[in-house]
């Protein structure tokens, strides 16, 4: 079996120096608990646990995007103060702001060893401009119509992959359909319905 | 073999140089477009074929066409929402889709089918290889020109089965019979004793099947070393199911996961040894055989009992947050889930892992230097349900 997640973590680490490597706890009876590794070092560790014999990580079974919209989170905690003169507990809220992202998940397994899984994620600095992560094609051949599944339906741009396209959607679609504030429109056609009600709600509905 | 063309997208039939290494024109290459409506693509499905007379120097699949973000509809309805909605991936094999499905939800809730259930879902998924194992035989001879008559023969055995189904859940192929933590309904009366005179009947006709089909001089000259997939790359690939099987390599996820109550039974896994059309028809063949072992054992030693967790909530269900993996051995490969819960009644996030849709990874490379007529023969040994690759 592979060792407990933190102790691959260091291993990770000293394999590939430089590389920030993270435990992702996973709170459901699932008990799958993942790896966060930068994008700069995604290619050299995807490497190394294909390559590294005790793990041989050859088989990557399922890649999935994920959209992390920003959020924000309310603590409440109680705090003694002081109000007119007499200590009163009061509660107060606290609001930790979590910019999005996009996030692209990585199923691995072992054909050689039968172990697994290993999941192993990326992210992209934020949903807009920064959504570029690493390709891990060169490793596993597998990844090619997944990544370009991702790219498609989530708008994550993989450095390195040598063909992405398009994939499920039609050549000349502009948006990304399954990021959670995807708005669509009422009419796919060409050319819209001539009734003015119709139109109307179409151009409304068209993303700006 | 690699020949640099670029394949524009508005022309679908037209002819171009070939360049050679010097950089001159040598010859003239045929660009093809096969599909989408093309009866050899088992669905609406697309590959753009450069010819070099007769033999491709390169290919792209194309598809896409029955793309309904099954992901986004899953995303925006409830957990038991999308059960039915399951069916429709691979409407071939509604059940086992069902059962991967609820294997995922399961795990992220923690939740365990009663026994009488697993060993229900065993029978249900067996029956379903059959059915899947059996008819793309016939699918596959019918891509060779043997129009119909394997097909219909494979046919009529698949419709006993269907009856069963029916008999079961109410439908004959959208069957939406897994709950999450069991199964919907108990087996009616007289359905094992229906079940089992079908299983004890279903060798002569795999016998019967394999006499017309195993050592046929055409099925022979039209598969052997055609389509050769090799080892390595079927690992690196990601190639799941019979597929990598027949190169070869021993992962079968009932062996390897042993989810449900696999571990309990006695059978083989049956490996190819070239990893070509051949081996891949013949490994569907084995497994059949195979499932028929699981069966009899499993329909002899039923209990009795509950068929659902009585932890199991159908309404306000609402699993804890964190993210769940469950894989089962669908017909077609491994079928996955992957689900994340953000507490809240729908799944933050649904992904399917679609077996026939990673397994044409390595269609051109499996075409390269074949045929055209190859190709549909390759094509129809990948084994594809476009319900389940474009979702």
């Amino acid at each position: 079996m592979i060792a407990p997640l933190d102790t691959l973590a260091r291993r990770i680490q000293e394999a590939v120096p430089g590389a920030r490597v993270e435990v992702v706890p996973n709170d459901s009876p699932a008990a799958q608990p993942s790896l966060l590794v930068d994008s700069a070092h995604a290619l050299a560790i995807a490497r190394f646990l294909r390559d590294e014999p005790s793990l041989r990580f050859d088989y990557a079974s399922n890649v999935a995007g994920v959209d992390w919209l920003d959020s924000v989170t309310k603590t409440k905690t109680k705090v003694k103060k002081i109000v007119d003169g007499v200590e009163k507990e009061v509660e107060e809220t606290v609001e930790t702001k979590r910019p999005g992202y996009l996030e692209v998940v990585y199923h691995l397994y072992s054909m050689n060893l039968k172990h697994g899984p290993l999941i192993i994620r990326q992210r992209t600095g934020n949903r807009a401009e920064l959504n570029r992560v690493a390709s891990l094609i060169s490793v596993w051949r597998g990844c090619e119509f997944q990544e370009r599944e991702v790219y498609d339906l989530y708008g994550v741009v993989f450095d390195g992959h040598p063909d992405l396209r398009r994939i499920l959607m039609w050549e000349g679609f502009k948006d990304h359909p399954m990021r959670k504030d995807y708005v669509q429109p009422d009419d796919f056609e060409y050319e819209p319905t001539p009734h003015d009600e119709v139109l109307g709600r179409a151009k409304e509905h068209y993303p700006k | 073999m690699s020949v640099e063309v670029e394949i524009p997208s508005s022309k679908t039939y037209s002819v171009l140089p070939k360049m050679g290494p010097d950089g001159g024109v040598e010859g003239e290459v045929l660009e093809v477009a096969m599909g989408p409506q093309h009866p050899s693509t088992h669905g609406v499905f697309r590959m753009d074929v450069v010819l070099d007379g007769e033999t491709v120097v390169k290919l792209k699949p194309v598809f896409g066409y029955l793309h309904r973000n099954h992901e986004q509809i899953a995303e925006s309805t409830s957990y038991l929402g999308s059960m039915p909605y399951t069916d429709r991936l691979d409407y071939f094999c509604s059940l086992t889709n069902n059962w991967a499905y609820a294997l995922s939800v399961e795990r992220l809730a923690g939740l365990q089918a009663p026994e009488r259930a697993e060993y229900i879902r065993v029978i249900t998924a067996e029956l379903t290889r059959l059915v899947n194992h059996t008819c793309l035989a016939g699918f596959l001879l019918m891509d060779m020109g043997a129009l119909g008559t394997p097909l219909m023969y494979a046919f009529r055995e698949r419709e006993k089965i269907l009856d069963l189904f029916e008999a079961l859940t109410g439908a004959r192929m959208m069957c939406n019979y897994m709950r999450f933590g069991g199964c919907r309904v108990d087996l009616p009366a007289g359905w094992l004793e229906q079940a089992r005179k079908i299983v004890a009947e279903f060798p002569r006709f795999l016998d019967e099947y394999e006499n017309l089909l195993t050592t046929n001089e055409i099925l022979l000259a039209r598969t052997q070393n055609v389509g050769v997939l090799p080892r390595e790359l079927a690992i690196n690939a990601s190639i799941t199911g019979p597929m990598l099987r027949a190169s070869g390599i021993d992962y079968d996820l009932r062996k390897v996961d042993k989810y449900g109550i696999y571990e309990r039974f006695d059978f083989r896994v049956p490996l190819g040894d070239h990893g070509d059309v051949y081996d891949r028809y013949m490994i569907r063949i084995l497994e059949c055989r195979e499932s028929l072992k699981i069966l009899n054992k499993a329909l002899a030693d039923i209990p009795a009992g509950p068929i659902i967790d009585p932890k199991a909530k159908i309404r306000g269900f609402r699993p804890k947050a964190g993210e769940a993996y469950g894989r089962i051995e669908a017909p077609k490969g491994e079928l996955g889930f992957y689900l994340i819960s953000d507490g809240g009644p729908n799944p933050y996030r649904y992904h399917v892992r679609a077996p026939s849709f990673i397994n044409l990874t390595i269609l051109e490379d499996m075409c390269l230097g074949h045929t055209v007529a190859d190709v549909v023969v390759i094509l129809g040994s990948v084994d594809i349900v476009l319900g389940e690759v474009d979702r």
